[in-house]
Formats: C-alpha cells, sequence, structure tokens
C-alpha cells in the first residue's frame, strides 16, 4: 500500500489530535498514545486545513496562522503567523524596510476586520494608518508563478522527494481560498477608507512615556479582548510595536525594563488569539541584551539594506537592481512541538513588483564569467555562522 | 522506536540502567543544559521530564518551574513522545508551576509571591514528598534567563535561589536540571552568573548548531560533561561526549558524527 495512504490510515484511526482541528466540538482530549504502537512515520501534516474565518487557517498541532500580508513570507513561515506567538524583526538602523513588512501586517489585520493595537515612538501614530497600502488588483495582473503545483510537474530523483513536500500540502488544498487568507498589497494606493474607520483600531504614541507600564496595560487591555480557550475563535488580534528601543523614547536606556515588557507580553500573547509584531535596530542595544531579545521571539527576521552602486553584488546576484533590501529568516516559530523549523535558504531579497508589490525571493547567483576566473570563495559561502557576513546563503 | 532502548544521550548521562538496580542516576545531582538562539536544547528537558516520569518509575515526582511556555505546550509535547503529563499532574507526580506572568523584584523578602517564597514552596513540595516516600525528585527549571528578567536582572537574587536549591539535592538527594542561553553571557567581558552555574552543576549540556550551519538531517550537535563518574574501579574521573543529533516528534535521534543512516 502506498505510505502516504497508510499513514493518513493510521492518523484517522489513532491520533486523537485530528479531533482537535475541528474548532467548535466540544469534549476533552482522549486518552494517551500506546506510545510503542505510534509509529515513527506518523506525520503531523494537516490532513484538514479548514478555514472557517477568512483570516485564520488552521496548522498542525493546533496551531491557527494569520497572515503576514506577504504571501511570500507566509509561504516561507509555513502557513503564516501562528496565534500566540511574538514576531520580532531586527532593523536595519539605515533603512526602513521594517515599515514595509509593519505595513503589509497591519494593512492584512484590517482587511480581515482583526482588531489592532498600534504603538510608535512618533507623536501622532494615527498619521501611520494612512500610509497603509491597499490590496491589490486581482491575481490575474501578476505574472510571476511561485506555483507549487508547477513543481510537481517535474521529475525528481527519488531520493531528494523527501526534502520536499514539508510545506507544499499547506498550499495545494487552499488554493481557491488563498486569495481570502492572504492579499497582495498594493504599496501605491493608500488603504480605503471604510477599513480604517469603524475599525477597533488603538493608536499609542509611546515617545513620552517615561516607564512602559502604560504600554504593558494599553497591551493587556487589548489582548483581554481575545482569550485562548477550547471553544472556537471568534476573532485575532494584531499588536504592532514599531522601533521599540528607539532613543528617542524616554524608556530607551531602561534595559530591564524593556526586557520585562517584552517578557509580560509574550506572556499574555501565549495564552491569547493573537500575533505581535516588534520591530527593534538591534545595534542600539548591548549584545548580551540583543541576544536575550531574540531569545524571547517565537519568529525572528531581520532586514538589512542592500547598497546602491554595489558592483560587487552585482557581479554576484540575478535582479540585483531590482532589490530593496534583503530579508534574513532567523528562527521560526514552533509552537506545541519540540521539531525545529529548518528552512532551506534563510536569506531573500525583497523586491517592489511592478514597483507595487512586495515579493521575497530567494537569492540567485550570476553565472559566472568564464573569462575572469575570479572564485567566489569569499562571498558565497555556505557557512550558517551567526555572524553576519555580507551575504549568508 | 522502542522508547526503553538506551540512546547515546542516556549513556552519556548514564540513565542506561533499566531495572532500576541503583537509584536514579542523577540524585543528588545539578544538571545544567545550555542552548543558542540558532539551536534550543528544550527537546533535552523534555526527554528528561519522560525518564524521570516513565511508568516503571512510581516515586518519582517532579517540580516544574516553567518560565517559558505554558502548560498545554509541554502536555502537547510529552503527550506526542509517549507521557501524559495532565495524569501525572493528576496524580501528584508532576508539580507545574506557571511562573510566565510573576515578578520578582529585588528587595521584598517578605512579599508572598517573591522568590523566596518560591523556595518555600518548592521546598514544601519536596519534604511532602520525601515523607510520602517519593524519594526521586527532580526539579526543572526552564528557563534560568527569563528568571532572571523576572527578577529584574538582580543576578545576586537568582544565584541564592539556585544556590537553595541546590541545597536540597545533597538534603533530600533531589536532581536539579537548570535550562539557561549560553550566547546571552558569552558576549559580555565578565560572565559571572553562566561561569558559577557552569561550576555548580555536576553534568554540563550544551546544545549547538554545527560548525557548517543548519541541515534538516542534523539539527546541531549535544556535547554532554558528566563531571565525577565513578567507573568500576571506583575511582572518578570526567567524562566528556559529543554527538550530533535530529529532533523529531516522538523523539530525537542521537548518532556520532557521520554515521547518521
Amino acid at each position: 500500500m502506498d505510505s502516504k495512504a497508510w499513514t493518513l490510515i493510521k492518523l484517522i484511526n489513532c491520533r486523537p489530535d485530528v479531533h482537535n482541528h475541528w474548532p467548535g466540538v466540544a469534549g476533552s482530549r482522549e486518552p494517551p498514545l500506546k506510545s510503542e504502537s505510534t509509529a515513527s512515520t506518523l506525520s503531523t501534516k494537516s490532513l484538514l486545513t479548514i478555514t472557517y474565518t477568512p483570516g485564520l487557517k488552521y496548522g498542525p498541532n493546533g496551531t491557527i496562522f494569520i497572515s503576514s500580508g506577504i504571501p511570500d513570507l507566509d509561504k516561507i513561515l509555513g502557513g503564516g503567523f501562528p496565534l500566540g506567538s511574538l514576531v520580532m524583526v531586527m532593523e536595519d538602523a539605515e533603512a526602513p524596510h521594517h515599515m514595509l513588512l509593519l505595513r503589509n501586517f497591519m494593512s492584512q489585520g484590517l482587511v480581515h476586520k482583526q482588531p489592532l493595537l498600534y504603538a510608535s515612538p512618533s507623536k501622532d501614530p494615527k498619521g501611520f494608518l494612512g500610509t497603509l497600502p491597499t490590496p491589490g488588483a486581482s491575481k490575474d495582473d501578476k505574472s510571476r508563478d511561485h506555483d507549487p503545483e508547477n513543481e510537481n510537474g517535474l521529475r525528481i530523483a527519488w531520493q531528494y522527494k523527501k526534502y520536499f513536500g514539508e510545506n507544499q500540502h499547506h498550499f495545494d488544498s487552499n488554493r481557491d481560498v488563498k486569495h481570502e487568507y492572504c492579499h497582495d498589497f498594493d504599496l501605491r494606493k493608500p488603504l480605503e477608507k471604510h477599513f480604517i474607520s469603524g475599525q477597533h483600531i488603538d493608536c499609542v504614541s509611546i515617545l513620552d512615556s517615561p516607564n512602559l507600564a502604560a504600554l504593558r496595560d494599553r497591551c493587556a487591555t487589548f489582548l483581554a479582548q481575545f482569550p485562548r480557550n477550547d471553544s472556537s475563535i471568534s476573532s485575532a488580534g494584531r499588536i504592532s510595536i514599531q522601533s521599540f528601543c528607539a532613543p528617542q523614547c524616554k524608556y530607551s536606556n531602561m534595559e530591564w525594563d524593556m526586557l520585562s515588557f517584552i517578557r509580560s507580553l509574550r506572556s499574555v500573547i501565549r495564552s491569547s488569539n493573537a500575533v505581535a509584531v516588534v520591530t527593534f535596530p538591534p545595534s542600539l542595544l548591548s549584545p548580551s541584551f540583543s541576544r536575550r531579545w531574540q531569545h524571547m521571539a517565537d519568529t525572528l527576521l531581520s532586514v538589512r539594506a542592500i547598497p546602491d552602486e554595489d558592483k560587487e553584488m552585482a557581479k554576484l546576484l540575478t535582479g540585483y537592481q531590482d532589490m530593496v533590501g534583503l530579508l534574513n529568516v532567523h528562527k521560526v516559530a514552533h509552537i506545541n512541538t519540540q521539531v525545529p523549523v529548518i528552512l532551506d535558504a534563510t536569506t531573500f531579497s525583497i523586491k517592489l513588483q511592478k514597483r507595487r508589490f512586495l515579493v521575497l525571493e530567494s537569492l540567485n547567483q550570476a553565472p559566472i564569467d568564464s573569462s575572469s576566473g575570479t572564485s567566489y570563495g569569499t562571498s558565497a559561502s555556505c557557512s550558517g555562522s551567526s555572524k553576519s557576513g555580507t551575504l549568508d546563503f | 522506536m522502542d522508547q526503553r532502548a538506551p540512546n547515546l544521550l542516556d549513556e552519556a548521562l548514564g540513565l542506561v540502567d533499566e531495572e532500576k538496580t541503583k537509584p536514579w542516576p542523577l540524585s543528588s545531582r545539578v544538571v545544567l543544559l545550555e542552548d543558542r538562539v540558532e539551536t534550543s536544547g528544550a527537546f533535552v528537558l523534555h526527554h528528561l521530564l519522560k525518564r524521570a516520569l516513565s511508568p516503571h518509575s512510581s516515586n518519582d515526582v517532579v517540580v516544574f518551574l516553567a518560565f517559558s511556555q505554558p502548560f498545554s505546550h509541554y502536555d502537547r509535547v510529552l503527550r506526542k513522545l509517549g507521557c501524559n503529563l495532565t495524569a501525572q499532574r493528576e496524580n501528584n507526580r508532576f508539580f507545574f508551576l506557571d511562573l510566565l506572568m510573576s515578578e520578582f523584584p529585588d528587595g521584598d523578602e517578605g512579599n508572598k509571591d517573591g522568590l523566596v517564597a518560591l523556595y518555600g514552596k518548592i521546598e514544601k513540595v519536596v519534604t511532602t514528598s520525601f515523607q510520602e516516600n517519593k524519594k526521586c525528585i527532580t526539579i526543572v527549571i526552564d528557563d534560568f534567563s527569563l528568571m532572571e528578567v523576572a527578577a529584574n536582572g538582580s543576578t545576586n537574587y537568582v544565584l541564592d535561589f539556585l544556590r537553595y536549591c541546590r541545597t536540597l539535592t545533597s538534603a533530600f538527594g533531589c536532581s536539579l536540571v537548570v535550562l539557561n542561553h549560553e550566547d546571552i553571557y558569552s558576549s559580555i567581558e565578565r560572565p559571572a552568573l553562566i561561569l558559577q552555574m557552569e561550576y555548580l552543576a555536576d553534568i554540563l549540556i550544551k546544545a549547538e548548531p554545527l560548525a557548517t550551519g543548519l541541515a534538516t538531517d542534523v539539527h546541531g550537535q549535544l556535547t554532554v560533561l558528566n563531571k565525577e563518574i565513578r567507573d568500576e574501579q571506583g575511582s572518578s574521573r570526567n567524562k566528556i561526549c559529543n554527538f550530533h543529533f535530529r529532533v523529531k516528534e516522538n523523539g530525537v535521534e542521537y548518532f556520532y558524527p557521520g554515521s547518521k543512516t
């Protein structure tokens, strides 16, 4: 019998976790498995990715995802941001690329009518809402094709098949509802007014607060609207905090206080149906504290600027001129499981397709110029060291 | 996969003896587990939990101080490993202290929610269990860096707490397992805290990424330093083991470098 079908039968017959994929089904957990009989090939791939609400997607291990607002990023992260997790984005002090991530994240929430709490070090955070992008036109306009179904048409040598398929299944069964779950945002057009007015949007300025008690209370009140319990989920919340340790904020030299805030945010979010995205410039923190912040994150990303005219890099990479910046995925959230998520590639280029839509592409090396005879040993190393080289493939 | 089959980690820790002719090998010992951002060491905690709560030893108790994840997370993870934490909690074998939201400001000795009170709670559980003849008690802290944040950075306060817990290992024969993040301290000039913890520990387990980076087949490497183990001649020596691992949902594979089939 085909191994996939065998796994399917075992899953249906043995696994109590399958029941957890149906929200609203009352009932306690089944008695524990007899571990000796559990085959080690039992996968936790979700059989049933049912979306009852357009903004939510059900994943394995009882996780529920919300979209990041960037289709490519959702794909890379295996579905999106899981509810109950903390996403941290390390900024590049020289470039505002983290704002692209924040804008798309916030717009996606507003389009799905998910309440939003936005904190920023500017005097008037509400003004930022005017810069949020609007969902783009229909999918037919786009010429890019990251369609995983096309890849199935390739004949893959048998021994490499096991490396595929980890993330593909999420999207194969969801292609028709994908346009509802994650939109492609047109960065040149502002979000229509009706998405912003009448929404539950809370804007907080953290510029003048002497300490973080007020923000902590606002977050706690906001998150109290989305308690996590076993019943079906009605709505999900989004918190976005921009440039958390920005030097213009009065509390920015209180390192332990900031850490304490993040810890409390993380703890409350664990028991809420919400996601918090916090961006911060790590160069403004001491290395030890920066590491503490990184450990607190469930999903850890970093954005870097690309210098405008770098001939070395232009020679190394194709499509260099279109790149706006680089995105690194350092950690991917894995809640309710001990298995880490290892990605094929962790560095992606941020590009604006047609100058409007944010896309993330894996880096491609340019064809080697045979006449020059230079070696790419220095820059194109495969080392995954934590110290950042110019390019980490 | 046979859950009782010894693996490299069990051998390194001396947990191989299944007939329980010897007492729990981790009794009276302090285990320090170190990890990094790139490679999480939580799976070792899960493994030790499973071993401590295994059905063969009916008199084992685990006191779990959770700063990092709520109960539901551990419940789901351990369930896949074949251990039902909910049932163990009901049977008073697993005491879960949810400290995610707790704060321990220094100088608050009279405060009933401070670290002193927390120690009091742990001591009470240990003494009660000891009197009920449940002699193998394991105290687990996940993780220590978050305890520091809860104490607002006062290193001495948390170190004192750790030392007090260590007195329980000598007085009652408990074992103490602490998880901490090594890379937080490696970048400061005088990493006093981590050095003190490494000194206190009898067993040091380090989870690190491979020097060549991350891979799907090998998730990292473990180095186990077992201080002062007694071998057959009765003389003590230190034992260092290094091997690679791959984490799966229902267990972890351990193998020597290059021998993954």
